[in-house]
């Protein structure tokens, strides 16, 4: 997401034209128009944040006394029979399936239609899932996953077998969650590929066309790399809301069955809220903060390498 | 670029396309381009499948939902199922609450964000690059890590279960700040310069020059935060007590289901009057949300 700063440079600053006077003026006035959204923002998100930090390092009961625990609650989740080692596998999992179907998927759907004629309509379809309530989306595929639901009984008319229950079986609950969530995330990412195509510099398509690069090789060559810098955010953002799943597995198999489908931030919700420890519930929370932190990090330093930046 | 060069330019294009068009004309593209149509329109029809599926199912008897072999109509078309929803469950007072919290929050979110970004956009003033670098690091911060001191904060403010809890601790992000000072930046700034030249304050600088300017990049973060609220669930699960006072439809759902998770003609009915708001919304607004996500995207160029 920092990427953005990078366009950023104001050419104002260097216009030679602003006199020094106008400077100290808009100073008091940006103040002004700053006020309403630093006050908000050092309220509701700086505070919390510190707070959030604080609140890892003590025992803190919803109702009860509140006592320093050190670095415990850090050391319980990784303690024998802790659920969070499995949420944090799982949601490394989830990440690590999520991220590269998505952007194929969604890059190559793109490409397909742009080159429709119905390519506006096919955008806007494509999009409804993003904007569909996530517990809706997750109530309804439950009952598409449903043994002798569609997917099962189509299944069975077609070729005479029975599906295991997909949500109820260890073994393939975390994929059936997967699918819904790419379903569900498709139509974003495809957007922003959509119009990352619509402005690819024609002088420079045209200009391979005439070198004489057709096909896979202008698309490989010529395309994907002009749209690494699409490819670079869609990444970063798509990894970041991988690592927060929480309300499709939530409603669609609470976790289960066992913890085959349990993330770090139900691991959190529910320490919080059902068992009442916040403590114990904000040092995953930091863990999960700290990761997004590194991966975007590591994103961030490593785009120099295959990003093309114009 | 001078006319001169854009005329040379479009030249060249007609050029390729004509000897595109030739080219398919003649190699026999037309079927090619003709499946590949087709295929598409099928997949789209896939996709969409889920959604399709549940309209239907909402106006099935409950016992035929899992008939064998599966159709999609079932031996009567029940609107009823709408009626019993209701019945059972106040999703028009969802609906209401659901508005009540989006446009407050969306209010407060475009006021907010556009006066920083006129701080951020416009103005200048020592510093300001690296404020903005600032206000962009909280975007790191998941809600997530927020909910558990947010929902401290809210005990301690004594605003358990109330609407301020559910409008305030989240419109004061940067997205919407970021976003609109994408859009102010490209302002030429002798448009500024002009009107505080004529004598305009700041402030009618911006409400009468700046704002109806940016009412495109208005919209597209007014829709995007509305969805945004009216599709929140993790913490209105958290600081809503009373569904039916202050739940919004996702949280009704949830509750629902919850309910009559056995009634799975009920719980599609109860989907689609969940879905239907932001399904209909998007479908009108469309050119302003489509438009503004691949802004968004296109920033990170």
């Amino acid at each position: 997401m920092t990427a953005i700063t990078t366009n950023t440079v104001p050419r104002r600053d260097v216009d030679p034209a602003a006199p020094k006077k106008r400077k100290k003026n808009d100073s008091r006035a940006a103040l002004g128009f700053l006020t309403p959204s630093a006050v908000g923002m050092t309220v509701f998100i700086l505070l919390p944040t510190i707070l959030a930090i604080a609140t890892s390092f003590f025992n803190w009961p919803t109702f009860g006394e509140i006592s320093f625990a050190g670095l415990d609650n850090y050391r319980n989740l990784f303690a024998p029979g802790s659920q969070f080692t499995a949420a944090l596998i799982n949601t490394v999992v989830f990440t690590l399936l999520i991220v590269p179907i998505n952007l194929v998927l969604t890059l190559s759907t793109a490409f397909w239609v742009a080159s429709s004629r119905f390519s506006r309509l096919y955008r806007v379809l494509f999009f409804l899932p993003v904007v569909t309530p996530t517990v809706a989306t997750a109530v309804i595929w439950k009952l598409i996953y449903q043994p002798n639901g569609i997917v099962d009984s189509t299944m069975n008319s077609l070729f005479g077998i029975h599906l295991p229950n997909l949500l109820g079986d260890s073994s393939t609950a975390l994929i059936a969650v997967v699918v819904v969530i790419i379903w569900q995330g498709f139509g974003y990412n495809m957007l922003i590929f959509s119009a990352a195509i619509d402005q690819l510099p024609q002088d420079i398509i045209d200009a391979s066309k005439l070198d004489g690069a057709h096909g896979l090789t202008q698309l490989l060559r010529i395309k994907i790399p002009l749209l690494t810098p699409a490819i670079f955010f869609a990444t970063t953002v798509t990894m970041i809301s991988a690592f927060q799943l929480f309300s499709e597995p939530f409603v669609m198999t609470a976790g289960g069955p066992g913890t085959s489908t349990v993330t770090v931030v139900m691991n959190v919700y529910q320490t919080a809220f059902q068992d009442g420890e916040l403590g114990a519930a904000a040092a995953p929370a930091i863990i999960l903060f700290v990761l997004i932190l590194i991966v975007t990090l590591i994103q961030w330093i490593g785009q120099k390498k295959w990003v093309h930046y114009d | 670029m001078t006319s001169k060069q854009i005329q040379a330019r479009t030249t060249r294009q007609q050029a390729l396309h004509g000897a595109e068009a030739a080219g398919k004309a003649k190699g026999g593209f037309r079927p090619l381009k003709l499946g590949s149509e087709v295929l598409l329109g099928i997949v789209v029809l896939l996709f969409l499948f889920p959604i399709i599926f549940t309209f239907f199912s909402a106006l099935k008897p409950n016992g035929e939902i899992f008939a064998q072999p599966p159709s999609l109509i079932g031996s009567e078309i029940r609107w009823q199922n709408f009626v019993e929803v209701f019945n059972y469950t106040p999703f028009f007072r969802f609906i209401f609450n659901g508005l009540v919290v989006s446009l407050a929050g969306t209010i407060i979110v475009v006021a907010v964000s556009s006066l920083a970004a006129y701080s951020f956009g416009i103005l200048k003033w020592r510093g300001r690059d690296k404020f903005m670098l600032l206000y962009l690091a909280t975007m790191m911060i998941p809600q997530e890590v927020l909910v558990i001191p947010m929902f401290l904060l809210m005990q301690k403010l004594g605003w358990i279960n109330t609407w301020q809890a559910l409008i305030l601790p989240w419109a004061f992000g940067a997205f919407g700040v970021f976003l609109l000072r994408q859009f102010f930046i490209n302002i030429p700034y002798e448009l500024v310069e002009a009107s505080r030249v004529d004598g305009c304050s700041q402030w009618r600088t911006f409400t009468r020059i700046i704002l109806p300017l940016a009412k495109p990049s208005l919209a597209v973060l007014g829709v995007w935060t509305f969805i945004t609220f009216w599709n929140s669930f993790l913490w209105p699960l958290i600081v809503v007590n009373d569904v039916n006072e202050l739940g919004n439809v996702s949280l009704g759902l949830q509750t629902f289901f919850g309910e009559h998770g056995n009634s799975w003609n009920l719980v599609m009915a109860a989907s689609v009057i969940a879905i239907l708001p932001t399904l209909i919304l998007v479908i009108i607004l469309q050119k302003h949300l489509v438009k503004g996500i691949a802004t968004v995207g296109l920033a990170g160029r």
